[in-house]
């Protein structure tokens, strides 16, 4: 953390780009203007809205326009004047978006990344590369189509990203293998095997602040590239085995998004809605009520085509997440960046043994910023055998065949059903059902391989996993009701996320030796976690060996 | 400590004590050991906000019966009232109940007698610590002490200690987690 040589150039097998060398770059030169997109087409489409008459007649040939600007303009003999504020205009815009251009660099050194950006107010945002939480390359629909990225260093906190926007779409690909490579803490060759032939070849590393890969070729290059990168599926070909790649049947998908409470919901609002305007209320109801409908045929487009393509496989930096049809994003997570995974299954999906993974993370910003390049959802709708594959890239350490049955326990087993067979989970006690009546049976939690395991939930069957490396604290707490029941409830604290990982009924004493072993457990496994630099070459832990 | 099996067997729930008539249903940490208590002054810190918040509730609530002829705000201010009372008489015993042990690799704290509750958090995980002092607690000379980790639920809060113990306590926290650093 603290080495003396902190500035020095790391020795890299090989960077696949020039940026890492501590040096100031700047961005992709069409980023002003792609960053100010939506402003853009805003003010073409102001221009166009005035003008329409003129363009109309410009292409018609037909004269029934009168009293736009441009007549103004004329008829006052303003005309040169008109000329030269619109230069002027033009000429700041350029002018303030070199500057902000030129103003807006970054540098990658073996311990940070640094953005600086600003032309009045500067701003410097610095981020530790052993503190990375996450790597994500979104490109959003307009930027891709000019073959640009934005890669986003996520670290932990709120709003914690460091945002490189726009870089050239190859260059970012390269740069992000690069950051998780000095991230990794690898200070030697990595074997070349994972590295593929065939972008090398294509591609020489691009140098310096001329980031935009394709600016001086042909345009027939131009396009011809940009829908190869169009085609081309967001995962790059230097992830790991292609087998341990989950797929989702669009199907699947489609069914999983329509059946979600949101339907249930819907369809209760059109029953409701028919029998107000059976019941003769007026029509206002339908008025009011009808374009929400409507606008709700866009939120599953969005689902849907958000979640197209999904596609998660493990390379040697991490666990890769991308999914997106238009606007897509790739996420990379480290290992031992993910503090809590719940599978869960809500009741419509049951029938069809479909299960969703989400997990929590340090580096997901909670709240109003929220990019949709972080997901904290690595799974959206799967089967048990793609659940088993997820959950072996989240917890590598995790899969020998006491932990599969645990899973499998966890996600389908309880304590009735299981009378005769080893459960392995410590169960919530029978008199649990005053308090839980229907899931009580399935209420329980287990410690495994450095992960505490808790099953909950019967109409929404949940199974969440905590690495203990990670977890924050744990807490016991009683109150009146359980007191007289002799139970009590538990909570693992883990960072803010999608996933609660609380036991809500467990036996007064069962409750203080899970207060124990977690207590300790974290404690224990914490002091045995190497994975913040994960490279690194370390002589393995103790309980590293104990688990195998 | 207990040693972290493979897997914990459904067997390994303690047994049951049947030699108590009435097995214990309180949580209580058996061999967690001396609890260290907050400053018995700090009973007084509660005391008076219970004390303004009930005179700002039952004021507001007198106020809205008697200008508005409101009855259910009558029967609100009552409750609240009621409550505030009971909460007083047991005032003492409930900061009597707020511990806190350091353990070796972690802090415990527990609180509460009618909802009780226990929390272990390694010092590897602290974040920061923050010390903040109310009015009428600097007055007393007390402060109340957090520990702040990474999770979304705060991590520990010990009220209530005197000044100079809650500055040795920080210090002695931050050298503990010092030398237990956890990456995030």
């Amino acid at each position: 953390m603290s080495e003396p040589v902190a500035s020095a150039r790391p020795v890299l097998a090989a960077p696949r780009t020039d940026l890492t060398d501590g040096e100031w770059h700047h961005l992709h030169p069409a980023t002003p203007l792609l960053r100010g997109g939506i402003f853009m087409v805003a003010i073409i489409g102001f221009i166009i809205a005035n003008l329409r008459e003129r363009l109309i007649d410009l292409f018609m040939g037909e004269e029934n326009y009168r009293g736009d600007p441009i007549d103004a303009i004329y008829e006052r003999g303003a005309t040169g004047w008109a000329l030269l504020i619109l230069a002027v205009v033009l000429l700041v815009i350029i002018v303030v978006f070199y500057l902000s251009w030129l103003m807006h660099t970054f540098r990658v050194t073996g311990e940070i990344v640094e953005v600086r950006s600003g032309v009045v107010f500067r701003s410097n945002r610095k981020a530790r590369l052993d503190r990375v939480q996450g790597v994500n390359l979104a490109r959003p629909l307009i930027p891709r189509m000019f073959g640009a990225a934005r890669l986003e260093i996520a670290v932990a906190g709120q709003d914690g990203n460091v945002q490189l926007a726009y870089l050239g779409s190859k260059l970012a690909d390269d740069l992000r293998r690069d950051i998780l490579h000095l991230a990794s803490g690898l200070r030697q060759a990595r074997p070349p095997a994972d590295v593929p032939g065939l972008q090398e070849a294509t591609a020489p590393p691009l140098i310096g602040p001329a980031t935009a890969p394709t600016a001086h070729s042909a345009l027939g290059d131009f396009a011809a590239a940009r829908y190869r990168e169009f085609r081309a599926p967001e995962l790059d070909p230097d992830a790991a085995p292609p087998e341990s790649i989950v797929r989702i049947p669009p199907g699947r998908l489609v069914g999983s998004v329509v059946l979600s409470g949101f339907t249930v919901f819907l369809l209760l609002a059109g029953i409701g809605l028919i029998v107000s305007v059976i019941a003769g209320s007026s029509g206002w109801v339908l008025v009011a009520v009808l374009p929400g409908l409507i606008g709700s045929v866009g939120y599953y487009f969005s689902r849907i085509t958000k979640t197209l393509r999904f596609s998660i496989a493990g390379t040697p930096d991490g666990v890769r997440v991308g999914f997106g049809l238009l606007s897509t994003s790739s996420q990379t997570l480290p290992p031992g960046r993910i503090h809590a995974i719940k599978v869960s299954q809500p009741i419509l999906w049951r029938r069809f043994g479909w299960w969703r993974v989400s997990i929590n993370t340090a580096g997901q910003a909670s709240g109003r910023s929220s990019t949709p390049a972080t997901s904290s959802t690595i799974l959206p709708v799967g089967t048990l055998a793609d659940v088993e594959k997820v959950l072996q890239l989240a917890l590598p350490a995790f899969d020998t065949d006491t932990h599969r049955a645990l899973v499998e326990n966890g996600l389908l087993g309880g304590r009735r059903r299981n009378a005769g067979v080893a459960d392995f989970y410590s169960n919530a006690p029978a008199r649990a059902a005053w308090l839980r009546p229907f899931s009580w049976w399935r209420t329980g939690w287990a410690v495994s391989g450095q992960v505490a395991l808790i099953r909950r939930g019967v109409i929404s069957r949940d199974l969440i996993l905590v690495p203990l490396a990670r977890m924050q604290g744990v807490r016991i707490s009683q109150g009146p009701v359980r007191r007289r029941l002799r139970l009590a409830s538990a909570d693992l604290h883990t960072v803010s996320g999608p996933v609660a990982a609380s036991l809500s009924v467990i036996d007064v004493d069962e409750a203080l030796v899970l207060f124990e072993w977690m207590s300790t457990g974290a404690v224990r496994s914490a002091l045995a976690d190497t994975s913040h630099q994960w490279s690194r070459a370390e002589t393995p832990s103790p309980t590293q060996e104990a688990a195998e | 400590m207990p040693e972290l099996p493979e897997v914990n067997p459904p067997a390994a729930r303690p047994p049951v004590r049947h030699d108590v008539a009435e097995p214990a249903a309180r949580l209580e940490l058996a061999e967690a050991g001396e609890w260290m208590r907050v400053s018995p002054k700090y009973v007084l810190v509660e005391i008076v906000g219970t004390i303004v918040n009930a005179v700002v509730v039952c004021g507001g609530a007198s106020l809205l019966w008697l200008l508005l002829d409101a009855t259910w705000a009558f029967w609100v201010g009552l409750a609240v009232l009621v409550v505030s009372i009971i909460n007083l008489v047991f005032e003492p015993r409930r900061v009597r109940s707020i511990g806190y042990l350091l353990r070796e690799d972690d802090l415990l704290f527990r609180r509460g007698i009618l909802f009780q509750r226990f929390v272990a958090v390694p010092y590897g995980r602290m974040q920061l610590i923050d010390i903040t002092r109310g009015p009428i607690a600097r007055w007393l000379g007390l402060a109340d002490l957090k520990f702040v980790t990474a999770a979304a639920t705060a991590g520990v809060s010990i009220p209530g200690l005197a000044e100079a113990d809650a500055e040795g306590l920080r210090d002695r926290l931050v050298e503990l987690a010092e030398s237990r650093r956890a990456g995030l």
